[in-house]
């Protein structure tokens, strides 16, 4: 299936995700979880790719648009092989400003009671 | 052996009583509260209270079970946080639809944010299936989430510890008769999360009244600056240090509006370098307009896109795509030039206004 949908692009290199496909078993929750279409499945030894994510034998995965990787976790959570590593976080700078200064991790500018997110 | 395992407790006399609910649902495992799927003219005053953040936490559902129509003991179970509108968009796509509603505390934060921060997770799930004896109420073994939950709800692992199937339905509950329809399948589309013009301009106005409350100390710094070349003339250096402000106010709400508006169509990903590119077309523009001279266009080419990049820096923290390594690249990357470049052309605005050059 052609790529018609709008999808939202950040940084090419700004996200930790990595698939080690020798460990995925096709069975396509990853694209079932993404919420930006990060994910294909593909035929293991051909190129072409399949749209659906229903389990397709020799099927993988493959990251097909990794600058929409927002590292929200949901694949690498989901993977029942443990095929995917992603570390987490929210991409907020003012999270990362603030971390900076506190000289910690990224700290979340919000708590869930002001519920900012 | 009926009468003994279910009391009408205090616990469901609270969740009867609260205004959606239209009534009870009589189950052989006691009474289950039967929401309404209409959205009244108080629920969507509700809405606009939870978007203002006016009494917030007044806006949580009591979790547990609840019945939309009349829900069998196959009728889908669909779950979801105790978010009022969250629920509100769950409900009124259940209209028309017999199922079930599990209700789980995520402490009145949605979907999204509860499974990012772990409080929509498998844990609380499992709590929840438990303490309101689903099993008793249902004869599958599965439950229907909000794909959003993916962040905090491990399906695989929640079938190997408590074995019901988790599915993840659509991003949007408006998307469930169509899934259902589809036998449970989802199209990409419903896959996808969006940021439409909408969802990216409706900050605009609270950010637009916190970025000039930020730029108003600024005032002060150019006030003395103009008082500073005229001591003896006050009307005049208030006058004068307005006007010079002008500009740098305007063009910091332009960019409020403009920047979430045209976030696509800036050139670049980096949300610094869109929001430069942005202050450096509205620089030119007062240039032009004000027909400034070369210091003073200095100054505003080099002010105004360090103002409208940080601006577009600190709205990563607005958007639905943008991820942690991005930013912390971006916040490394950008941070010291656009401080220097702001400070450089704030400097030299001041200089000149205070006859310094």
């Amino acid at each position: 299936m052609p790529r018609t949908l709008k999808s939202w692009s950040y940084l090419a290199n700004g996200t930790t995700l990595r698939l080690e496909e020798e460990r995925c078993v096709g069975c396509g929750l990853c694209l079932e979880v993404c919420p930006h279409g990060v994910f294909s499945l593909r035929q293991a030894a051909g190129t072409s790719t399949i749209a659906s994510a229903e389990p397709a034998g020799s099927a993988k995965a493959a990251i097909v648009a990794r600058e929409s990787c927002m590292e929200c976790g949901a694949c690498a959570w989901n993977c029942p092989c443990g095929a995917l590593s992603v570390r987490t976080g929210v991409g907020c700078a003012v999270a990362v400003l603030n971390g900076r200064k506190r000289g910690g991790s990224p700290d979340c500018c919000c708590d869930e009671e002001s519920g900012c997110c | 052996m009926l009468l003994k395992a279910l009391p009408a407790t205090a616990e469901l006399q609270a969740r009867l009583s609260q205004p959606f609910v239209e009534g009870s649902f009589a189950t052989a495992q006691g009474a289950v509260p039967r929401i309404s799927t209409r959205l009244t003219l108080k629920d969507r005053l509700g809405a606009l209270r939870v978007r203002l953040s006016i009494g917030r936490s007044s806006y949580r559902i009591l979790p547990g079970l609840y019945a939309a129509g009349s829900p069998s003991r196959s009728s889908p179970v669909f779950v979801t946080a105790n978010y009022k509108l969250s629920f509100d968009a769950l409900k009124q796509a259940l209209a028309g639809i017999h199922s079930w509603i599990l209700v789980i505390d995520t402490r009145g934060v949605n979907v999204w944010c509860a499974a990012g921060k772990g409080s929509f997770g498998n844990e609380e799930l499992a709590r929840r299936i438990a303490s309101t004896r689903l099993a008793l109420h249902v004869d599958h073994r599965e439950l229907i989430l909000p794909q959003l939950a993916g962040p905090g709800v491990s399906a695989p692992r929640f079938a190997k510890d408590h074995g019901w199937r988790l599915r993840f339905g659509p991003v949007r509950a408006a998307d469930i008769p169509a899934y259902l329809a589809a036998g449970l399948a989802k199209t990409e589309e419903m896959r996808r999360v969006r940021f439409s013009a909408r969802d990216r301009l409706v900050l605009a106005p609270l950010e637009l009244v916190a970025g000039l409350k930020k730029l108003a100390p600024c005032l002060l710094l150019f006030l003395t600056a103009a008082f500073l070349a005229a001591p003896k003339d006050p009307g005049a250096a208030l006058a004068r240090s307005a006007w010079a402000f002008l500009p740098f106010a305007l063009a910091y709400a332009a960019t409020t509006l403009l920047f979430p508006l045209l976030l696509p169509a800036l050139p670049g990903r980096a949300f610094s370098l869109k929001g430069a590119i942005l202050g450096l077309t509205l620089a030119s523009l007062a240039i032009l307009a004000s027909k400034a001279p070369p210091l003073l266009a200095l100054s505003y080419l080099l002010a105004m896109p360090a103002l409208s990049g940080w601006f577009g820096l600190l709205f990563t923290g607005s958007t639905t795509y943008t991820s942690l390594s991005g930013v912390e690249l971006e916040v490394r990357a950008a941070r010291l030039p656009l401080l220097i470049a702001g400070a450089a052309g704030l400097g030299l605005r001041l200089a000149l206004l205070a006859g310094r050059i």
